[in-house]
C-alpha cells in the first residue's frame, strides 16, 4: 500500500522519550507526526526527573557519580549517549516547562546534587530536578514536617508517610481534614482540579491555618492543581506563611500530567502533529530501511510515510516488548531485534519481585546513535532501549530525556548530511 | 445472540486493563458529577461484576456520555467506552426505555415533521412556556440548545444539483443535519469537493442510528445503519471514496456500528467502513499528496477550533487544523478543552443538562479567553452547544474553506 500521509520522521510513543524527541525535531523545522495508541508513562510517573539515584547505594552528587556508573555499565543508555549529554537535555526540558501553558511553573535542580524527596510511603527518593512545588520536601531541611491527609483520597495515608519519615530521622507528624470534593472518594487528579479553583483553596487553607504548629513545613500529596500548579503552591505558601511541597501519590499523577501537558504544547507550537489512539500495528520495508508506518485507525489502516522512525513505546514493563509462551521475546510494534534476551535456559525472572529480573534488561539492539539493528532509519529511545533498570537505578526520566534528546540529534545530522549530499 | 457474541469479544479486552487510572483523567463527565464514578469503575472494574451476573451501580452507567475519550487514552487497548455502552444497553433492556429517548433519537422522523412548518416549530422550540411543558412532558431540557429547521431539505437541492462530470467520483453522506438543519452546509461541501475537481454523487440516504444506539436502542439502530449500507455501498463497490461532513455520522460508519452494535460481519458496511472519510481528513490526504486546490484567498477573522470527541475517535489527529492553517489571514486558536458537554442528544435530557453545561464550561472559557469571534468545530451537535454556551456562532471548517475559495 502506498502512504496515505508523508512526514520526515513519525515517532511512535508519547511518554516522555516520545515527546522530548518529537518536539525537539520539530523546533529544528523537521516535519514530525506523533502516533500512539494510547496516553503514555507520564500520566503514572511521579513528576520528577530522575537521573541517577543508587549506584547502587544512595547518589547524592550524580555528576560526579555518571562516570564510574557509565564505566561499569557499557551497555546502559547513559553509556550510548555519554554522560556530558545529561545535562544539556535537563536544561532543555526545564526551559520549555518555564515556556509551558502552565504560567509561572517551573523546575527545579541540577546534576550536582539530588533532591532527597519523601514518596507516599515515607521513604526518601533521590532526584535531580524536580517542581518547584516539591523541592521543599528535601529530606536535608531541619524543618518539621506536618505531613497533610484528605480524607476522599484514599491513596495517601499521612500516617504511614509520616512515621516513616520519623524513623529516617525527619521530625514529622500527620493530620487529617476534608476538603469539599461533593463526593465519597477521590483521586489525586480530582483534588488538582479542585484546588485550581481560588475559592476552594482559600477554605482549604484558611481550615489547614489552624492546625499547625509554629516553623512546620507542610506536605501534601501531589495535588497542587493542575492548570495552574505555580498559582495554586504559590497562594497556599503565602496564606500559610510556610514552605509547602507535594509528595507524589498513586496514578493518576497531577504533576506526570503537567509534564504531559507542557511537552505536547511544546510539539504543537512548533508546528508537529499529534495522534492519539492509533496504535502502529507494522511497518513497510525496503531491505533495511523502513519506508512507513501502518496504524489501526477508525475504518481501516493508514499508512504513515516517513524517512525516519523513532520508536519511543517503552519496554517490558509497558507491553512493547512481550514475551510469547514459546518463551520467545519480540519487539511487538515493528519486530526489531532484541539485545539482552536470556539464552534458553538462563534465568528470566526471579522470585524477588523488586528484584533484579533478567527480562527487565532487555530491549531493542542499538548501535551508539541509538539507531535499531538491521535498520537504517530507525532510532530508539526511552524504556525501549536495553541494558538500564530504571526503577532499581532511579534513572526513568533521565534516561527518556537524554535518548529522545539523542536520537533528534541523530535524525538532524543525518537529514542534514542527505540535504548536503 | 449476535449481542452476546461480540460482548464477549469486547470483554475480552478488559483483561488488559491494568488499573492505571489514564481513562479517568481522561473522562470528561466524571471530572464535574459525582453521579458517574469514571470509566475505570463503570467499564472494566464493574464488568466484572456484570459478567457474574451482579448488577453493580446500575444507574451510574447511563451517566456516561459516550464520548470514547477513553477508549483513545487507554495505552493497553480496553474498549472502555464500548463496555459502557453494552452495559446501558443492558439497563435499558431491563428497565426498558422512556418515550423522550425514542422520539429525539430518530432526527429523520423529527426532521420531517418539522420540515413543512418550519417557522412554527422553531418559533415553539423557543417559546419556553412551550419548553416548559415540553420538559414536564418529555424530560427535554427547556434551556437545552436544539437547532431551527432549514424548512428546505438538502435532498431536494441535491437532486437538482448537475455536478460537472470528472473522472474523480466520490459519494457525499451528508447525514440528517445536514438534511434538515443545515443544508447550506451541504451544498458547500460539494462545491468544495468540485472545486477540487471531484463529480460528487448523492445518493437517497438516512440517519446513521448513532442517537439510537447512544441511547440504548440497538435493536433500531442497527435497522438504520444496515439500511443506510445498503444505500451507500453499490456506489462505492469500485474503490470509490465515501465523504462526509457530520463527523459522529462517520466514526458510526467507520467503527462505532461495528464495534459496538456487533455488525462486523454485515458485507455493506464492512465495505462502507472502509470507504468513508471525514471531509478534513481526506482534504489533508489530497493537500499531502499536491492534489488539494490551494488557491485560498485571504480570510481575515479570528476563530478557535474545538476538535470534538467524536472526530478525536476516527483516531487520525486534528486534520482541520492543518487545512485551516493553508488559508491566509486566518488566526486559529486550538482549543485543548476535551468536550463540549452535549455528547449528541446526552446534553438535551432534563437530567443531564446541566452535567453537560459544567462539562462545556472549559471549552467556553477557553473560547472566551482566545477572543476568536467564531469557532471551529466538525460536528453539529457540537456546534450547536458552543452557540449556546458562547453566543458566538459556530461553523464547520468546511466554511472558512469554502470561504477562502471564495466560491
Amino acid at each position: 500500500m502506498s502512504p496515505s500521509l508523508h512526514y520526515d520522521v513519525v515517532v511512535v510513543g508519547c511518554g516522555v522519550a516520545g515527546l522530548t524527541a518529537a518536539a525537539r525535531l520539530a523546533e529544528d523545522g523537521a516535519r514530525v507526526c506523533v502516533l500512539a495508541k494510547g496516553v503514555g508513562s507520564t500520566h503514572l510517573a511521579p513528576g520528577t526527573v530522575d537521573v541517577l539515584g543508587h549506584d547502587p547505594d544512595i547518589v547524592e552528587q550524580p555528576a560526579s557519580a555518571l562516570g564510574a556508573f557509565v564505566s561499569a555499565h557499557p551497555e546502559h543508555p547513559y553509556a550510548l549517549v555519554g554522560a556530558d549529554a545529561i545535562e544539556p537535555a535537563l536544561e532543555w526540558f526545564a526551559a520549555r516547562i518555564e515556556q509551558g501553558p502552565q504560567p509561572g511553573y517551573r523546575y527545579t535542580g541540577s546534576l550536582e546534587r539530588n533532591h532527597m524527596l519523601p514518596t507516599a510511603v515515607g521513604a526518601i527518593r533521590p532526584s535531580a530536578l524536580v517542581p518547584e512545588t516539591m523541592a521543599e520536601g528535601d529530606a536535608g531541611s531541619q524543618t518539621p514536617v506536618c505531613v497533610v491527609g484528605i480524607r476522599a483520597l484514599r491513596d495517601f495515608h499521612a500516617s504511614l508517610c509520616a512515621g516513616n519519615l520519623r524513623r529516617a530521622g525527619i521530625t514529622s507528624r500527620a493530620i487529617e481534614l476534608d476538603l469539599d470534593v461533593g463526593r465519597v472518594e477521590v483521586n489525586s487528579l480530582g483534588l488538582a482540579r479542585r484546588l485550581d479553583d481560588p475559592r476552594a483553596r482559600a477554605a482549604f487553607a484558611a481550615q489547614l491555618a489552624m492546625l499547625l504548629r509554629p516553623r512546620e513545613r507542610v506536605a501534601l500529596p501531589a495535588v497542587l492543581g493542575l492548570r495552574d500548579p505555580h498559582g495554586v503552591w504559590s497562594d497556599l505558601r503565602h496564606r500559610l506563611g510556610r514552605p509547602v511541597f507535594e509528595i507524589p501519590t498513586l496514578p493518576p499523577s497531577a504533576a506526570g500530567i503537567r509534564v504531559y501537558n507542557a511537552l505536547l504544547a511544546c510539539l504543537r507550537a512548533a508546528g508537529g502533529r499529534f495522534i492519539l489512539g492509533a496504535e502502529v500495528v507494522g511497518v513497510e520495508r525496503q531491505g533495511e530501511r523502513v519506508s512507513a508506518v501502518r496504524a489501526h485507525t477508525s475504518g481501516r489502516d493508514t499508512i504513515f510515510g516517513a524517512r525516519w522512525v523513532v520508536l519511543a513505546t517503552g519496554g517490558f514493563a509497558s507491553g512493547a516488548i512481550e514475551l510469547g509462551s514459546d518463551w520467545q521475546a519480540r519487539e511487538r510494534v515493528l519486530g526489531l531485534a532484541l539485545s539482552g534476551v536470556p539464552a534458553p535456559g538462563e534465568p528470566r525472572f526471579s522470585a524477588d519481585f523488586l528484584g533484579e529480573h533478567p527480562m527487565s534488561r532487555v530491549g531493542v539492539a542499538v548501535d551508539a546513535s541509538l539507531r535499531a539493528q538491521g535498520t537504517e532509519n530507525v532510532f530508539v529511545a526511552g524504556a525501549a532501549l536495553p541494558g538500564a533498570v530504571p526503577w532499581q537505578e532511579g534513572s526513568g526520566d533521565g534516561i527518556a530525556l537524554s535518548t529522545g534528546c539523542a536520537v533528534a540529534r541523530s535524525v538532524l545530522e543525518r537529514e542534514g548530511a542527505t540535504a548536503a549530499a | 445472540m449476535i449481542e452476546d457474541l461480540f460482548h464477549e469479544e469486547l470483554r475480552s479486552s478488559l483483561d488488559h486493563c491494568v488499573k492505571c487510572t489514564i481513562c479517568e483523567t481522561a473522562c470528561p463527565v466524571a471530572a464535574v458529577t459525582p453521579l458517574f464514578p469514571g470509566p475505570k469503575y463503570a467499564g472494566p472494574q464493574a464488568e466484572r461484576f456484570r459478567a457474574t451476573g451482579q448488577r453493580p451501580d446500575e444507574a451510574s452507567v447511563d451517566y456516561c456520555s459516550g464520548c470514547g475519550l477513553c477508549t483513545m487514552s487507554c495505552p493497553q487497548g480496553v474498549k472502555i467506552a464500548e463496555l459502557n455502552a453494552h452495559a446501558r444497553y443492558g439497563v435499558k433492556q431491563r428497565k426498558g426505555v422512556p418515550l423522550r429517548d425514542r422520539i429525539i433519537t430518530r432526527p429523520t422522523v423529527l426532521g420531517r415533521l418539522g420540515t413543512p412548518v418550519a417557522p412554527l416549530a422553531n418559533a415553539t422550540l423557543r417559546f419556553r412556556p412551550a419548553r416548559v411543558l415540553v420538559e414536564r412532558a418529555l424530560g427535554i431540557h427547556r434551556d437545552a440548545p436544539v437547532p431551527n429547521f432549514a424548512g428546505r431539505r438538502f435532498r431536494t437541492w441535491a437532486r437538482r444539483h448537475q455536478s460537472p462530470s470528472s473522472a474523480k467520483k466520490i459519494v457525499y453522506f451528508h447525514g440528517c443535519g445536514t438534511e434538515y438543519y443545515e443544508p447550506d452546509s451541504g451544498e458547500k461541501v460539494v462545491a468544495v469537493l468540485e472545486h477540487n475537481g471531484y463529480h460528487v454523487e448523492i445518493p437517497d440516504q438516512g440517519c446513521c442510528g448513532l442517537p439510537l444506539q447512544s441511547s440504548g436502542l440497538f435493536g433500531d439502530a442497527r435497522k438504520y445503519v444496515q439500511r443506510l449500507a445498503r444505500a451507500l455501498a453499490p456506489h462505492a463497490g469500485d474503490g470509490t471514496l465515501i465523504v462526509g461532513n457530520a463527523t459522529s455520522c462517520t466514526l458510526m460508519l467507520k467503527r462505532e456500528a461495528r464495534e459496538i452494535l456487533g455488525l462486523e460481519n454485515d458485507p455493506d458496511l464492512a465495505l462502507v467502513s472502509r470507504q468513508t472519510f471525514d471531509i478534513c481528513e481526506l482534504l489533508l490526504e489530497l493537500h499531502d499528496r499536491g492534489e488539494l486546490n490551494t488557491d485560498f484567498q485571504p480570510v481575515n477573522e479570528t476563530v478557535a477550533y474545538h476538535a470534538p470527541c467524536q472526530q478525536q475517535g476516527h483516531w487520525v489527529g486534528k486534520p482541520a487544523l492543518e487545512l485551516l492553517a493553508l488559508i491566509p489571514g486566518l488566526e486559529v486558536h486550538e482549543l485543548d478543552a476535551r468536550c463540549c458537554g452535549i455528547a449528541g442528544t446526552y446534553g438535551l435530557k432534563r437530567e443531564k443538562y446541566k452535567i453537560a453545561m459544567d462539562v462545556g464550561a472549559d471549552l467556553f472559557n477557553q473560547v472566551e479567553a482566545s477572543g476568536a469571534r467564531v469557532v471551529a468545530c466538525d460536528s453539529e451537535t457540537c456546534r450547536w452547544m458552543i452557540e449556546h454556551g458562547t453566543r458566538r456562532p459556530s461553523v464547520h471548517p468546511i466554511e472558512l474553506l469554502h470561504q477562502a475559495y471564495r466560491l
